[in-house]
């Protein structure tokens, strides 16, 4: 028997400002404007949305300042906040919310202006007594950590780290909308200057502004509105650690769990999956993805993604819009991965289109590895 | 006030800064089922049990990650270190240079003083892993 969350609920709109370099404009202005698009998108209205959901870097009362900001009445809200998986915990949340008749319409939000604020990721306040001493660079030092223990325990090469840098960049050139475009070497990749071994600044995401929003609405209203439904088959979180020091294993995220989570009850299993969405804040991070969200063995993500798997012709399409480490990344990617997934099942990816997607997958993460979550998304015609 | 005893006194993390200010570096370790943890909480993380005890770590454990930060002021170590109890925590290898700090290399603590005492490690003397 299915599970009675999947397909209940389905994205409808969704928005993307795409001002990945925008001067002048607040966190708060790009997620207004990411609302309107989502919303213009379904044909709904503002006056519509009941269930707010959001998350933002520089703000610790979002949901207030939205509410505010949009004009919108609040029956159901949640402003989780786990870093960059926030909005696929929203997800999960008002998928549940939704069904429960909780709210009618939900409107999942965000907005950055990381760049043009000075260039650097907005820490949110949260210190940690237990690292501070030690100067890591945060977050990229807890990465490079991970890294550096899964070529120890794996043979992972930096060779194979700048090939997931050089898919990523693949796609992106297959795409007008992304932020870094151009030719790509490995060896400039490489070569590229080291900031925390064995994360050099080409193995890091981008510094980018920007502004997303969903719209999700059940399954039956879904079927009345302007596109075609992307329905959420299923979902799942994990939380594991807030400090890098405190994960079990480095080289093992909490993906395992919460894909576990949104494979059974979306009912499919990663050979079902055309289209897969990872948040690639590093390199490295692709990697640990590909083999806990069970694309690649353990140990073999390096390999995977050296032969070519994962860029424009291989046999798994990647990271399409040009992920995180191409394409935009203002400090909380996780909606973009969303957003790109729903793109690829609308058909609406032009030069980039994964021919004949039908089920996605989107895989956020959030803080050092520590928030996981997954969302399997199906056309009308999986359910 | 109707409190809870179990819970009087100083917290851990109080007691964690007092026991380092005194020159001793200082682990919980779950009386219920022997899990050390770190850094110090109310719980422990492996069974639950809110029944833990302090005692004096060996100060000895060995290299599980370590990473070189590259700054314009210089290159330092940040690692991440197995005590020989369990527990893991964030420190710096000092004694070699930041790029020699290796996986599975063996270290011992040195508490380094000042107004905000921190452990550090050394390599443990013999170890040519
Ligand atoms: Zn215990």
């Amino acid at each position: 028997m299915s599970h009675p969350l999947r397909g209940s609920a389905a994205i409808v709109g969704i928005g993307n400002t795409k001002r990945w370099k925008a001067p002048g404009r607040t966190p708060f202005d790009q997620l207004q404007e990411a609302a309107i698009l989502a919303l213009e998108d379904c044909g709904l209205g503002l006056k519509d949305v009941d269930g707010l959901f959001c998350a933002i870097s520089s703000s610790g009362l979002p949901v207030l300042n939205v509410a505010e900001r949009l004009g919108i009445s609040v029956r159901h809200a949640d402003g989780t906040m786990v870093g960059g998986a926030s909005f696929l915990f929203h997800l999960q949340s008002a998928v549940a919310a939704l069904e429960n008749g909780l709210c009618d319409v939900a409107l999942i939000c965000y907005g950055s202006n990381q760049l043009s604020a000075g260039g650097r990721l907005v820490s949110m306040p949260d210190p940690q007594p237990y690292e501070a001493p030690y100067k890591p660079r945060y977050p990229i030092s807890s990465y490079a950590l991970a890294a550096a223990r899964h070529m120890h325990e794996f043979g992972t090469t930096r060779e194979n780290l700048a090939d997931v840098a050089l898919a990523a960049r693949a796609w992106a050139n297959l795409n007008p909308d992304a932020f870094a475009r151009g030719p790509l070497t490995r060896d400039e990749i490489l070569s590229s200057r080291m900031v925390s071994d064995p994360i050099t600044r080409a193995d890091c995401c981008l510094v980018t502004d920007g502004g997303a929003a969903l719209v999700v609405t059940r399954a039956d209203r879904a079927r009345d509105l302007a596109k075609p439904p992307a329905y959420v088959l299923g979902t799942g979180v994990a939380v594991s650690h807030r400090q890098i020091a405190a994960m079990p294993d480095l080289t093992t995220t909490a993906a395992v769990e919460s894909s576990r989570r949104a494979y059974a009850m979306a009912g499919v299993s990663p050979t079902d999956i055309d289209h897969v969405m990872v948040y690639d804040a590093f390199t490295i991070t692709t990697l640990l993805f590909l083999e806990d969200l069970g694309f690649c063995p353990k140990g073999e993500g390096g390999a995977f993604v050296s032969s070519g798997a994962i860029a424009p012709g291989g046999r798994l399409p990647v990271n399409t819009n040009g992920g995180g480490l191409s394409c935009n990344h203002p400090g909380m990617y996780g909606l973009f991965t969303i957003i790109e997934a729903v793109e690829q099942l609308r058909g609406a990816c032009g030069a980039r289109q994964v021919q004949g997607a039908e089920i996605a997958l989107a895989h956020a993460n959030g803080g050092v590895l520590s928030s996981q979550a997954t969302a399997i998304l199906g056309s009308a015609a999986t359910l | 006030m109707s409190t809870d005893s179990r819970f009087d006194g100083p917290g851990p993390d109080e007691i964690w800064h007092s026991s380092l200010a005194e020159g001793r570096f200082m682990l919980q370790q779950c009386r219920r089922c022997g899990t050390c943890r770190f850094p110090p909480a109310l719980v422990c993380r492996e069974c639950g049990s809110a029944d833990l005890a302090w005692k004096e770590a060996t100060g000895q454990g060995t290299v599980y990650s370590a990473t070189t930060v590259r700054e314009r002021e210089g290159n330092y170590s940040v690692a991440l270190i197995d005590l020989a109890e369990g527990a893991r925590m964030m420190s710096r290898v000092e004694g070699i240079a930041p790029d020699a700090v290796h996986i599975d290399l063996k270290v011992e603590a040195r508490i380094v003083d000042g107004p905000e005492p921190m452990v550090v490690f050394v390599p443990t003397k013999g170890d040519a892993s």
